[in-house]
């Protein structure tokens, strides 16, 4: 017990997820290699590096997302507030820990239903308590406002940003410890990603996020720590200032530096 | 050079009038089939031709109310039966058949929709009317009804499978069960196409007439019970067509059209529905 308190850097005392020898595999194809990592709690973490190089992989092993996929198969331990998330119930688990994904996938339903989805589907909650929920969710969301008048419109009729950010309000809907993006304004433009970074900056008061990002700056701007994906490895993980102005490996630098990748 | 290119022309020619030619042939058929069928049974287009009883031969007036009603009960128990097997089983392939159980299930239902329909039938009379002694309603249900499976079976998953997969990933995420996520968000995702294709399905089968041969056969009156054999707008077809009497041929003409007339309306009507949900999704 002791040593643990005192062997371990001050982030990860306060860790909010720990991984610890993470491998991955894709059927018979190894995906992650023994990846270690600590998601500081109530601050955003970015994933960065090249295409294939596996930090996708990784967000999905988080909430267990990657079980969709058949014939995968993982190893090693993560655990969520020191809980060991593959002996935790699914449903409670992905109720924990929140996810967006790279395009807006809003359900075919008004932009009310979807948010409101989770919190009926699972908690059976109704009337005014849905309602405020749904109210106190967009507005998290920072959506409301624009929004207020087309609550029973389809959201399809919505525009790209505004349909990722109902996607995030609709997972902030069931109260999410840890959000999940994945490349989530890789199909906007720059106006709405500045909103949606914006909004990341507000979420992290009340939750843990973690981002994959393919545009370095994102991941400098709206950061506190990051971590360099090559190959299947965690190469480096640091504090995001850290990282971008000394990267510790070559091939941090070559790759913020725009070298490859 | 010269001659290469009004070669070229020229085939080219051809080709376009020969692809123009065949479509145009697609049309011709189903505009001849409908105007002949109208200019043979029209005059006996009447509300009472639709609502009674046929008259014994010789005499003027009767109608095919029985087959109408008969063919409505026959699709009934086709509908009870073949739409909840069909449905469940194309939702099973979409979301949950592994490749190797998908793939087999798949090909049995691409052969039960090739299997000719007439052997359908001696299927049914071997299967239920033998045991009960005799044809029924019951048993040409059936014999429609299974084969609605395979129709529905396939509509059901082409679908399932135009809903995008980020759908169910985005539910999944939430902590929806993947049953749940395929109740609650691909299956009405996918409603109004489900829904076509088994309207359509519907009205391919109304039209079968091999199927009821041995089952539901016929009957010159109103039906008398689910138990007990039916008169059917096929049925009527095939036996009013090969009659000796004048009328009776005309009759059967009339039957034709209100059977046609019926498929028609059941596909617009579907086709409609299918592009009102594209416009939806797109508003």
């Amino acid at each position: 017990m002791e040593d643990e308190a005192l062997g371990k850097p001050p982030q990860a005392r306060s860790a909010k997820i720990q991984v610890s020898h993470l491998d991955f595999y894709y059927g018979s194809v190894q995906a992650l290699y023994n990846v270690s990592l600590a998601v500081p709690q109530n601050q955003i973490t970015a994933l960065i590096g090249p295409s294939g190089c596996g930090k996708s992989t990784f967000l999905r092993t988080l909430n267990r997302m990657s079980e969709t996929v058949r014939h995968t198969s993982v190893e090693g331990e993560i655990l969520l507030d020191g809980e060991n998330i593959f002996s935790v119930d699914l449903v409670a688990l992905r109720r924990r820990v929140g996810m967006v994904f790279q395009r807006p996938n809003p359900f075919p339903k008004t932009v009310f239903d979807n948010v409101a989805y989770g919190l009926r589907v699972n908690g059976g909650t109704r009337g005014a308590a849905l309602a405020d929920a749904v109210e106190a969710s967009l507005r998290r969301a920072a959506l409301w406002d624009e929004i207020k008048d087309k609550l029973h419109k389809s959201a399809y009729a919505l525009s790209g940003g505004q349909q990722q950010r109902l996607c995030i309000a609709r997972a902030l809907a069931v109260n999410p410890e840890v959000l999940l993006l994945d490349e989530p304004c890789s199909a906007l433009d720059p106006i709405s990603t500045a909103k949606i970074e914006e909004l990341m900056f507000t979420l992290q008061e009340n939750c843990t996020l973690v981002i994959v990002t393919h545009s370095m700056q994102q991941a400098a701007r709206v950061s506190s720590h990051t971590g360099f994906f090559l190959l299947g490895r965690l190469l480096e993980f640091n504090e995001t200032n850290i990282l971008f102005k000394r990267p510790g490996r070559k091939e941090t630098e070559d790759y913020i530096t725009g070298r490859f990748g | 050079m010269q001659y290469r290119n009004a070669r070229r022309k020229l085939v080219n020619v051809l080709m376009l009038s020969a692809t123009g030619i065949c479509a145009l042939v697609t049309v011709a058929i189903l505009i001849a089939i409908l105007a002949y069928l109208a200019w043979n049974g029209w005059h006996y287009l009447t509300w009472t031709f639709l609502t009674q009883l046929p008259a014994p031969v010789g005499q003027a007036g009767g109608g095919m109310g029985n087959a109408v009603v008969g063919t409505g009960k026959l699709l009934l128990i086709a509908a009870l039966t073949g739409i909840p097997v069909g449905l469940i089983g194309g939702v099973y392939l979409a979301e949950f058949g592994g490749k190797a159980v998908g793939f087999a299930v798949r090909y049995a239902a691409d052969l039960l929709n090739g299997v000719p329909s007439i052997v359908m039938g001696i299927f049914i009379y071997t299967v239920v009317v033998l045991p009960m002694g005799h044809f029924s309603t019951l048993a040409g249900g059936l014999a429609l009804g299974v084969m609605l499976i395979p129709i529905v079976v396939r509509s059901t998953e082409d679908f399932m499978r135009a809903v995008p997969s980020t759908l169910l990933e985005g539910a999944l995420a939430l902590g929806v069960s993947r049953w749940k996520g395929v109740a609650t968000v691909i299956l009405p995702a996918a409603a109004r196409g489900v829904a076509t294709g088994i309207l359509l399905s519907l009205a391919r089968v109304a039209g079968e007439t091999a199927p009821l041969l041995f089952t539901s056969f016929n009957n010159q009156y109103w039906s008398q019970g689910w138990m007990q054999p039916i008169a059917s707008l096929p049925m009527m077809i095939y036996l009013y067509a090969i009659s000796p009497y004048k009328n009776w041929q005309q009759e059967a003409w009339a039957a034709g059209f209100i059977l046609l007339a019926l498929v028609l309306l059941v596909n617009i009507g579907a086709h409609i529905i299918l592009s009102r949900r594209q416009s939806v999704q797109r508003g």
